[in-house]
């Protein structure tokens, strides 16, 4: 972060502290991310969510953009997640290891998300290889700034997303009431989409 | 900062997913991936708009949009997944199978998972 | 009326009465004897005001044309001269005898509306053939009479034997129409025109360019029509027709029409003495072969059959000794006293119970059953066998005597050799037709056993008939003096040295045949043959059609039976067998033509199954295993379309960016 803007001065072989940061934390987070794909416990595949998730909100941070940081912590790991456990619950899902939590597709999955990843990872590498962030200068994700910008330029898509929103909280109340009667899983679930519905009026702080 | 680094933790965190929405039975397991997936893209989003510096903030602006969408869709992903759950007492998405074409040729209704009283749904409720 | 248009009504009448025929034949029941019979009368009568007016002076010739028809135009044509008009008043008063005949023999018969219309346009047919001056319209009615006959004689289409025997007689005369088309064609390009008298103009300025092959070409036809070897075999089995239908067809008219054209067309004939020696040939061996077949023959109307043939062979040698007035005089008495014999087989027929004459000859009687049949047939057969004063005398000494002149090389532009030909096998002939004439007699009216069954009987119009044609059969040789005028003027009167021949060999064959009847006869009675009864007042045309029936299963076979009394078998010996079977000619046609015909459907059978379908087969198979391969993909997991989804536009991608970058193309 402190070191000289010119190209030359960057390589791979002398990481700064943010660039080793950024591993380390990225490290964290694809290994939960990978747990979170694999175990056999499905409440642990939430639990494991939550730290990948979070590390994806410290990666944030570390790329100055301070309040998605935070609205990821809120909406993901405080609600989203939550959600999440809420339905394996509803549904109910066992509690300890499960034999059968993946199907017969794995290998085929495995091979077309090995097979994305290189070609993606090939892609990305080659096209910026020789590109840098400069991450000195003025914050680029400060609350003040990202408020500015959402409300001079985006204010459009800002309202109509908030439409979009309470289409979705009719739709799983619509969805969950079963034919008049069924009270108990339709207010189970409104409690989950005012939970969501309620993430944007925290964004607006 | 490198901006192979984040991009790079993009496109693994998207594989992942990847293979968790290809390779999980459980459908709110799929549901995780998919949000996975999500976040690996509000990564790039936000890793390219610092780069790029632009002023409008478009990346991060996104970034909230997309938040917000994958709320929405985790809320009736939920909602269906309950409903389904309901209708045919499982949630296993490899068991969902009434679009196959049978053998036979004829109509596929009754076939899959067997078709379970909804009163067990909302007991568990 | 003048000429011209009561030789247009000749034709005219007998079409209309064909036409109304068919379309109140099934309305109005009651309309349609008078519409077959009066129109035909009504011919009969114009077409001896047309002989009368035409007197034999000189020719009629009118035409006009409807519309230009390309390069060759084609004249409504009439031309009447003495051949035409003394033909169509045979064919006219045939017509109508035939018509009336049948109105007593089909009297109980479903299909005798249609039989009668057809018999009507088949006589209008053959009447345009005989006035018409254009080759193209003559083409025309001889065709249609094609179709008629082919239609008549499957008239009892119930039987076996009459579908066979039509469907053969199309397909034969078809097959000798197709080189007459030809050489219509080519006939027409060598003279520019489809008129007679143009073609003929022609012919006399030494124009033609191909006589031979055209000559050649048109026999193919009138061998086909005219029942000439090697295209006979159809006449015998058309048999299977109705007897009035063997009377019109089969005697008077159809097997005329090849007659009357190379009489017509004799100058074109006569320009290749090649076409000649061919022509003569062929009559030889047609009268030679049919007479031995016809003394084989247990069929009373096959006998007639094959003696009809033979006659034809005696016209056609006389056309190939360039004497068409002998052979026209030939054709109008032969025309009379064979119509006399096959109505005449037709009462005898319904009398007997049966038309085999091995049958006959076991009954007792039957001449004083049916004196009108027995009197009248008599005379024909003494006529046929060209014995002295009937008519057929006459006629064959006429055929004979040209023969002799021909031999001679008295005849202008006639090989010798053409004339012997003729000559030989005329009086080879005239042996053979006494003798199987005199086993036809002996066999059906001097039968010694058992009374004939009664079968009730014959309608009084069926024998008024056979009187009507008893007088031309009797006189019309009488008339030989007076016809030059009509004819090309050359006498017709018989010489002495071939009469006398003819007449002694015609007496010789008679008395050996009588001889051998006389030393066979005692047989009969120990070699009993089934006769085959028939129901009692049945309609005499239902009775021949189960006589028909029953001779195969009866006698086994169509043609012959096995009965050792046959004088036949005595004078033909070894030679019988073969001869029943008219000499083999129809399994030569089988191995020649139906067999390799069928041989190459089965091959093309074959290929349409085997290789045809199986290309269309495939084409159907193949999207099928496709369709089924690709079914299998659906197995209605979601994550399995969505991996393969992926997968797919993963390797879109690369491709893109390989190209998109040039590292890969």
């Amino acid at each position: 972060m402190t070191l000289a803007a010119t190209a030359a001065a960057h390589g791979f072989l002398s990481p700064t502290g943010v660039e080793i940061a950024f591993l380390l934390v990225g490290i964290a987070t694809l290994g939960a991310a990978l747990i979170t794909v694999t175990t056999r416990q499905l409440v642990h595949a939430a639990l494991w969510l939550v730290v990948a998730l979070g590390g994806i909100a410290v990666e944030y941070l570390l790329l100055t953009a301070e309040f998605i940081a935070w609205v990821q912590v809120l909406i993901y790991v405080g609600s989203v997640v939550v959600l999440l456990l809420f339905g394996l619950m509803l549904t109910k899902a066992p509690i300890g290891r499960s034999p059968d939590a993946d199907s017969g597709n794995r290998w085929a999955a495995l091979v077309v998300a090995l097979a994305s990843a290189g070609t993606l990872v090939w892609v990305v590498v080659d096209a910026f290889r020789a590109t840098w962030i400069d991450l000195d200068g003025a914050v680029q994700g400060s609350t003040a700034t990202l408020g500015r910008t959402l409300f001079q330029y985006w204010v459009l898509p800002f309202e109509a997303l908030s439409v979009l929103l309470l289409a979705a909280l009719v739709g799983a109340i619509v969805l969950s009431r079963k034919g008049g009667e069924g009270k108990a899983p339709a207010a189970d679930l409104r409690s989950g989409a005012a939970r969501t519905g309620t993430a944007p009026r925290e964004e607006q702080h | 900062m490198h901006l192979a680094y984040p991009a790079v933790l993009a496109v693994l965190l998207f594989c992942t997913g990847l293979y968790g929405v290809l390779a999980r039975r459980n459908a709110i397991l799929v549901l995780m991936s998919v949000e996975l997936m999500l976040n690996a893209v509000n990564l790039n989003l936000v890793a390219f708009d610092v780069w790029l510096r632009d002023t409008l903030h478009a990346g991060q602006a996104l970034t909230l949009f997309t938040i917000a969408i994958a709320a929405a869709e985790i809320g009736i992903g939920l909602a269906i997944v309950l409903l389904v759950y309901r209708n045919r007492g499982s949630s296993d998405i490899d068991r969902l199978r009434d679009l196959a074409e049978r053998p036979d040729g004829g109509d596929a209704t009754g076939h899959g998972a067997q078709p379970q009283p909804d009163t067990e749904a909302e007991a568990a409720a | 009326m003048t000429l011209t248009t009561t030789a247009v009504l000749v034709p005219l009448l007998p079409f209309l009465g064909s036409v109304a025929g068919f379309l109140l034949g099934r309305r109005a029941p009651g309309f349609v004897r008078p519409l077959a019979v009066l129109p035909t009368l009504a011919t009969a009568a114009l077409a001896v005001c047309v002989a009368v007016g035409q007197g034999g002076g000189p020719a009629t010739d009118v035409a006009t044309r409807l519309t230009p028809t390309g390069s060759i135009p084609i004249d409504l044509a009439l031309h009447i001269d003495g051949f035409a008009a003394l033909i169509g008043v045979l064919v006219g008063v045939v017509a109508a005898c035939v018509q009336i005949y049948s109105t007593g023999y089909l009297r109980d018969d479903p299909r005798y509306p249609s039989y009668a219309a057809l018999v009507s346009l088949f006589t209008s047919a053959m009447l345009l053939v005989v006035y018409t001056g254009d080759l193209m319209v003559l083409l025309v009615g001889w065709e249609v009479m094609g179709i008629c006959s082919y239609f008549l004689v499957g008239h009892y289409w119930e039987t076996e034997a009459a579908r066979a025997a039509s469907l053969k007689a199309f397909l034969v005369t078809k097959l000798g129409d197709v080189p007459f088309l030809f050489g219509i064609f080519a006939l027409a390009a060598d003279a520019g025109t489809f008129r007679i008298t143009g073609i003929l103009g022609k012919v006399a300025d030494g124009g033609l360019h191909h006589p031979t092959l055209i000559a050649l070409l048109l026999l193919g036809g009138v061998a086909g029509k005219s029942a000439q070897f090697p295209l006979h075999t159809w006449l015998p089995d058309a048999m299977a027709g109705p007897t009035p239908v063997s009377a019109l067809i089969h005697a008077a008219t159809m097997v005329a029409a090849g007659v009357y054209l190379v009489a017509r067309l004799l100058p074109v004939f006569a320009a290749s003495a090649a076409a000649l020696v061919v022509l003569a040939v062929m009559a030889a061996i047609t009268m030679v072969g049919s007479g031995l077949a016809a003394l084989a023959q247990d069929d009373i109307k096959r006998v007639l059959a094959y003696s009809t043939v033979g006659q034809l062979g005696y016209m056609l040698g006389a056309l190939a000794v360039g004497d068409r007035g002998a052979a026209v005089f030939h054709l109008l008495t032969h025309g009379a006293f064979k119509a006399l014999l096959f109505l005449g087989a037709g009462v005898i027929i319904h009398a007997a119970g049966t038309n085999s004459l091995a049958a006959m000859s076991r009954m007792g009687g039957l001449a004083r059953r049916i004196p009108d049949a027995y009197w009248t047939v008599t005379v024909a057969l003494l006529a046929l066998a060209a014995i002295p004063p009937f008519a057929g005398f006459f006629s064959k000494e006429a055929v004979l005597g040209a023969a002799e002149h021909a031999a001679h090389g008295q005849a202008h532009g006639i090989p010798g050799a053409v004339g012997w030909t003729v000559l030989i096998s005329g009086v080879l002939t005239a042996l053979l037709t006494a003798a199987y004439a005199t086993r036809l007699w002996l066999l059906a009216f001097n039968g010694r056993g058992a009374e004939v069954p009664d079968h009730g009987k014959q309608p009084v119009v069926m024998n008024a008939m056979l009187w009507v044609l008893f007088v031309p059969t009797v006189a019309l040789g009488l008339a030989g003096p007076y016809l030059p005028t009509w004819f090309d003027g050359r006498s017709l009167n018989p010489a002495l040295t071939t009469s006398v021949v003819g007449t002694g060999v015609a007496l010789i064959g008679g008395l050996v045949t009588y001889a051998a009847w006389r030393h066979t006869s005692a047989r009969a009675a120990r070699a009993p043959l089934g006769a085959v009864a028939v129901a009692p007042d049945a309609a005499p045309g239902l009775a021949e059609e189960l006589a028909i029936e029953s001779h195969t299963p009866a006698y086994g076979g169509i043609a012959g039976a096995p009965d050792p009394a046959d004088p036949g078998r005595v004078l033909l010996g070894p030679l019988h067998r073969h001869a029943a079977v008219g000499f083999h000619l129809d399994a030569v046609y089988s191995a020649l033509f139906v067999r390799p015909v069928r041989a190459a459907a089965q091959l093309v059978r074959f290929l349409d199954r085997e290789v045809v379908d199986t290309y269309v087969r495939g084409a159907g198979a193949a999207p099928r295993w496709l369709g089924a391969a690709v079914r299998r993909a659906q197995t209605g997991n979601v994550q399995t379309y969505l991996g393969a989804l992926l997968a797919g536009s993963l390797v879109l991608a690369v491709v893109a960016v390989l190209v998109a970058t040039g590292t890969g193309a």
